[in-house]
């Protein structure tokens, strides 16, 4: 097969198909990505414009340009729209286009998902920017500390829209997190060790573990505000066993660690392009993986620096302070191992290494202040003026966008295939450096001098006049510098002369491709050593186009790429990718018609959609798997591996244990909640607690073990398809019957919970459990179809293994659940 | 509204940190800026060594910085705790939208509420209690100390010591909503003859 007619097959099988459905059906990871990172870019504009306003009518004291009211809408979006709708989409989109590229792989491991996800992030962000242009938008700060947020102070659909329009948005932060860990960890090229990959990868692995451990707590948060502002069950009131700090904790334990998902990946930019930008190999390769390792568990111990002044006890903050100080070590680390490898080579100021200049210079301010700010003493002083929102800007405009910059200048000519105009960047970039350094310096000083965060206006008297004039001025700097970089990839894209491949004569496997890159990346996948292949073999993309790789014949329709060992990088299967869908798209309809519902307050709508999202799901996973065994295939180079139906450890298995590590998260977090106003809220021993019968809960702890048991059962291998339905037809009677004493608790057991804080948690608690013994009965019942069906054989049991899992982590939670409530009402 | 025009102690201690701080990061952000342009300059060395570059200036040297930057901080944040003192004045700082209401504290009695002005005498230690009826807020005197949250259901205590009788301005320091902007205070510092005479009318 000649390279041009293995081309086109492979294009006829990935390729969108035409028209409207086609680029709604599309569920390809170049497509996405570039969608994720376009729709990022125009809420930046969003959010720049609102900054804009921001800055307008701060430039004068007394200033009449805005009001309070429509000023708290604006900073409050501005925040939120950078956080949820800017940075971290951008992340996702960066990391879906690149990742298959840079690992030698042809797709992520579950392209329906990134389309959904892509979809609920369009959605829920739209629903949060048209708030802003009917002046409903949310007003009580990005952070929406309670009670504020809560319906006595924030009566409105404000805060509604917030906690709705950000939970939407995070069900796609969550599916990328889980997208990204599987497919780094399986979807590498054959050979390429762990310890061998491309820092980026390692970066984007690493950040989605922490958005996997991060999210949850937010979520969590938004839900039993939610809960609070709609049904007034008082989590967070202090009258009522509640206590406001709670939301405090949940929100900064997702908060903090939140900086760091924003600053890793963008690290990770600089990590791949300073090294091509300088011409030499990176210094530390294993103490810069040792370095994002650190940095990620610390930044989950820090999140009380935040809190400096609720008035915890000086000792507890001392904890706080060191670890939020000595997370600036790991990033010592970085700095350093980047500036080495400076020296190392022979570095040429291009465009993307001026935007790495621009990134050291900020963000070593932005982690000196950082330093400064975690002295409990002086955040005591500093905290909640503008020096901290010159501190964080520093933060993350130098820890995100200049190396994002740097990121666009370097992979531009990938996206669009097209050389750079490397004057009008440059440009572009002072403007941007010059306009922000006087913006956000100035902001530093009238921090100092006194000047609070979040008011609209101040006066005359306060001299904090010329700062602020002078700050708004840089602002418009900057906003000119950010249109000058529109122009000039508006140019690039349609005037631009065509690049050829590798204009970097960079290393790593992205670059091994056509540009613009074609619909399956690679017509045949390389086998890879280290983390710049093309440095050993400068020729091998043609040696792929010419397929002499693995999987180099199309054959039929399928969607190709191979799994390998999570550590080696051995080969282990085949993994036969799903096509394009208007799937993802209904669904997403459907989950935004359910969070619809719950905004609008039409309660009895969202169970509706809850059962079309269901049903969604169903066939979802139906439309995948094979109805006969295919045993051992031929992969190309000698190689002949299984499809990933019939391996153990398939991407749906780990994609489903790292949904229970990112829900158990969640769980914790909650009992962790409910122990916290346990020990810390005031109004507790609650008045009332849950009855202390056992009946109704051993019934359902007897009935859950007999399903998990069942549930193996159906797995085990050999077995007939009669004796799998028959073990999963007495696991789903079980799990029907533990439900059914779950839901005889909740009515008859448990207090009313608008009572008291401690009967809405204890509520949530036994909903909890109840909603995972209904998903374990789904995914039975659904495997009990599978079966008969056809498509689970002793060879092709993964559906019964996740249906299984599932099962017993609903027994796990119910067993907490009931522990920690019925426990202390039996004792007292 | 200064930080760094100290009217006591505490806010004293918190500024000389700040300015010690602000010379060490200059220092820090020259000599990293003067390595990273340097490498521009110099000639192709070879493969960069790790023991310097890693281990020398990424580990070691931000560790030694850090561990003496906490262990100074830390001992100023013990010296600003309310400690038992013989003189101590109680006050309460009650948050609310859009004001601040004070109360002199005599065990378990209060005086009469007065709004947006905290009186003090100048040269004794105060306690703040400070306690919010609604939403969070969160009492600061920049000349004076550092800041506290008002959070309801609990009462934070704050120290203040104004070394001069005078006024100082105050503010709201926590997004409090639509009148966060205008909720300010003054605190008032009198001498001893001025203190016994406002004692006197009180109570």
């Amino acid at each position: 097969m000649t390279a041009l007619r293995r081309h086109r097959a492979l294009h006829a099988i990935w390729d969108r198909g035409p028209g409207w459905r086609g680029a709604l059906a599309t569920v390809n990871h170049t497509d996405i990505g570039r969608r994720f990172i376009v729709t990022a870019f125009v809420f930046f504009c969003i959010g720049g414009v609102l900054a804009m306003l921001i800055r307008t009518q701060l430039a004068t004291p007394g200033s009449a340009f805005v009001g309070p009211a429509i000023y708290n809408q604006i900073f409050t979006m501005h925040g939120s729209i950078m956080m949820f709708l800017f940075a971290i989409p951008m992340i996702e989109g960066l990391a879906f286009y690149m990742l298959p590229k840079l690992l030698g792989g042809r797709d992520m491991a579950y392209p329906r998902l990134s389309a959904f996800g892509y979809w609920c992030y369009l959605f829920g962000g739209t629903i949060l920017v048209l708030a802003l242009l009917f002046g409903v938008a949310p007003d009580g700060g990005w952070f929406m500390y309670t009670p504020l947020s809560s319906k006595t102070y924030t009566p409105g659909i404000n805060a509604d829209i917030w906690l709705i329009g950000v939970t939407f948005v995070e069900v796609s932060a969550m599916a990328a997190a889980i997208e990204i860990m599987v497919s780094v960890l399986k979807l590498r090229a054959p050979g390429l060790r762990i310890d061998q990959m491309p820092l980026f990868a390692w970066y984007l692995l690493v950040t989605a573990l922490m958005m996997l451990i991060g999210f949850p707590p937010l979520i969590l948060g938004s839900i039993l505000l939610e809960i609070e502002r709609a049904f007034d069950w008082p989590f967070f009131d202090p009258n009522r066993g509640g206590d406001p700090l709670l939301w405090q904790h949940l929100f900064w334990l997702f908060g903090h660690p939140e900086v760091y998902i924003i600053f890793l990946p963008a690290a990770g930019v600089v990590s791949t392009v300073l090294p091509v930008m300088a011409r030499s190999r990176i210094v530390g390769y294993g103490w810069i993986i040792a370095a994002i390792l650190a940095l990620a568990i610390l930044s989950f111990g820090l999140w009380v620096h935040h809190m400096f002044a609720t008035g915890i006890p000086h000792m507890a903050l001392g904890f706080f302070s060191a670890a939020s100080a000595l997370v600036a070590i790991p990033t010592g680390i970085q700095i350093f191992a980047w500036i080495g490898t400076i020296w190392a080579g022979r570095p040429e100021l291009k465009l993307p290494m001026l935007h790495i200049f621009g990134f050291f210079v900020v963000f070593i301010i932005g982690g000196l202040t950082g330093v400064m700010l975690a002295m409990v003493p002086f955040n005591w002083q500093a905290h909640d003026t503008a020096f901290v929102t010159a501190h964080l800007h520093y933060v993350l405009v130098g820890g995100f966008i200049f190396p994002m910059l740097a990121g666009a200048a370097y992979w531009l000519p990938h996206f669009t295939g097209r050389r750079p105009i490397e004057r009008l960047g440059k440009a572009a970039f002072w403007l941007i450096f010059i306009g922000f350094n006087l913006t956000f310096f100035m902001m530093h000083m009238v921090g100092l001098l006194g000047q609070p965060r979040r008011v609209y206006s101040y006066p005359e008297a306060m001299g904090w006049t010329w700062y602020n004039l002078l700050a708004s001025f840089g602002s418009f700097i900057m906003a000119f510098g950010f249109a000058l970089f529109a122009l000039d990839v508006a140019m690039q894209v349609f005037l631009g002369r065509r690049s050829q491949r590798n204009p970097w004569r960079a290393g790593t496997l992205e670059w091994a491709m056509l540009l613009p890159p074609p619909t399956y990346n690679f017509a045949s996948l390389p086998r890879v050593a280290d983390h710049d292949p093309l440095a050993a073999d400068p020729d091998l993309a043609t040696a792929l186009a010419r397929g002499e790789g693995y999987l180099a014949e199309p054959r039929h329709g399928w969607r190709e790429t191979l799994a390998g060992d999570m550590l080696t990088g051995r080969p282990e299967y085949i993994v036969l990718l799903p096509g394009n869908s208007l799937l993802p798209l209904v669904m997403a309809i459907m989950t935004g018609g359910f969070f619809l519902s719950i905004l609008g307050g039409v309660y009895v709508l969202a169970p509706v959609f809850l059962v079309a999202v269901a049903a969604c799901g169903w066939r979802w996973a139906w439309r995948v798997g094979q109805r006969e065994d295919l045993g051992a295939i031929d992969a190309g180079c000698d190689l002949v591996l299984p499809i990933h139906g019939e391996a153990p450890g398939s991407p749906g298995y780990w994609g489903s244990v790292l949904a229970i590590v990112a829900d158990g998260t969640l769980f914790a977090t909650l009992v962790f909640g409910y122990a916290y106003l346990w020990t810390i809220a005031s109004g507790w021993p609650p008045p009332q607690l849950i009855a202390a019968t056992p009946f109704a809960a051993g019934l359902s702890v007897i009935a859950l073990a007999a399903a998990s048991l069942a549930g193996r059962r159906a797995g085990a291998v050999p077995a007939t398809a009669a004796t799998r339905r028959i073990a999963l037809g007495i696991g789903s009677a079980a799990q029907l019957a533990a439900l059914a004493a779950l839901v005889f608790e909740i009515a008859t057991a448990v207090p009313p919970p608008a009572s008291h804080a401690y009967a809405a948690t204890v509520m949530v608690l036994f909903a909890y459990a109840a909603v995972h013994v209904a998903l374990a009965l789904l995914l039975m019942v659904f495997a009990w179809n599978r079966v008969g069906a056809g498509f689970v054989s002793d060879r092709r049991t993964a559906e019964l293994r996740v249906a299984a899992m599932w099962q017993d982590y609903a027994a796990v939670v119910t067993l907490v659940v009931l522990l920690v409530t019925k426990v202390p009402a039996m004792l007292s | 509204m200064s930080t760094l025009a100290p009217g006591g102690p505490a806010a004293a201690a918190i500024a000389d940190l700040w300015w010690f701080m602000l010379a060490g990061a200059v220092a820090i952000f020259a000599g990293t800026m003067a390595l990273f342009l340097m490498a521009f300059r110099a000639q192709a060395r070879g493969p960069a060594s790790t023991r310097l570059w890693i281990m020398g200036l990424g580990i070691a040297f931000p560790t030694t910085v850090l561990v003496s930057l906490l262990v100074y901080g830390l001992l100023v944040g013990e010296r600003l705790q309310a400690s038992a003192a013989p003189d101590v004045v109680e006050v309460e700082a009650m948050g609310r939208q859009w004001e601040w209401g004070f109360r002199q504290v005599q065990g378990d009695r209060r005086g009469a509420e007065t709004v947006g002005v905290l009186h003090i005498p100048a040269g004794r230690p105060v306690d703040v209690l400070v306690r919010s009826e609604d939403v969070i807020h969160s009492f600061w005197v920049p000349m004076l100390a550092g800041k506290m949250d008002a959070i309801p259901g609990k009462t934070n205590r704050l120290r203040l010591l104004a070394s001069r009788p005078g006024r100082y301005a105050g503010a709201c320091a926590e997004f409090c909503g639509i009148g966060h902007t205008g909720n300010r205070f003054f605190v008032v510092a009198h001498d001893p003859a001025s203190w016994a005479r406002l004692a006197q009318g009180t109570s």
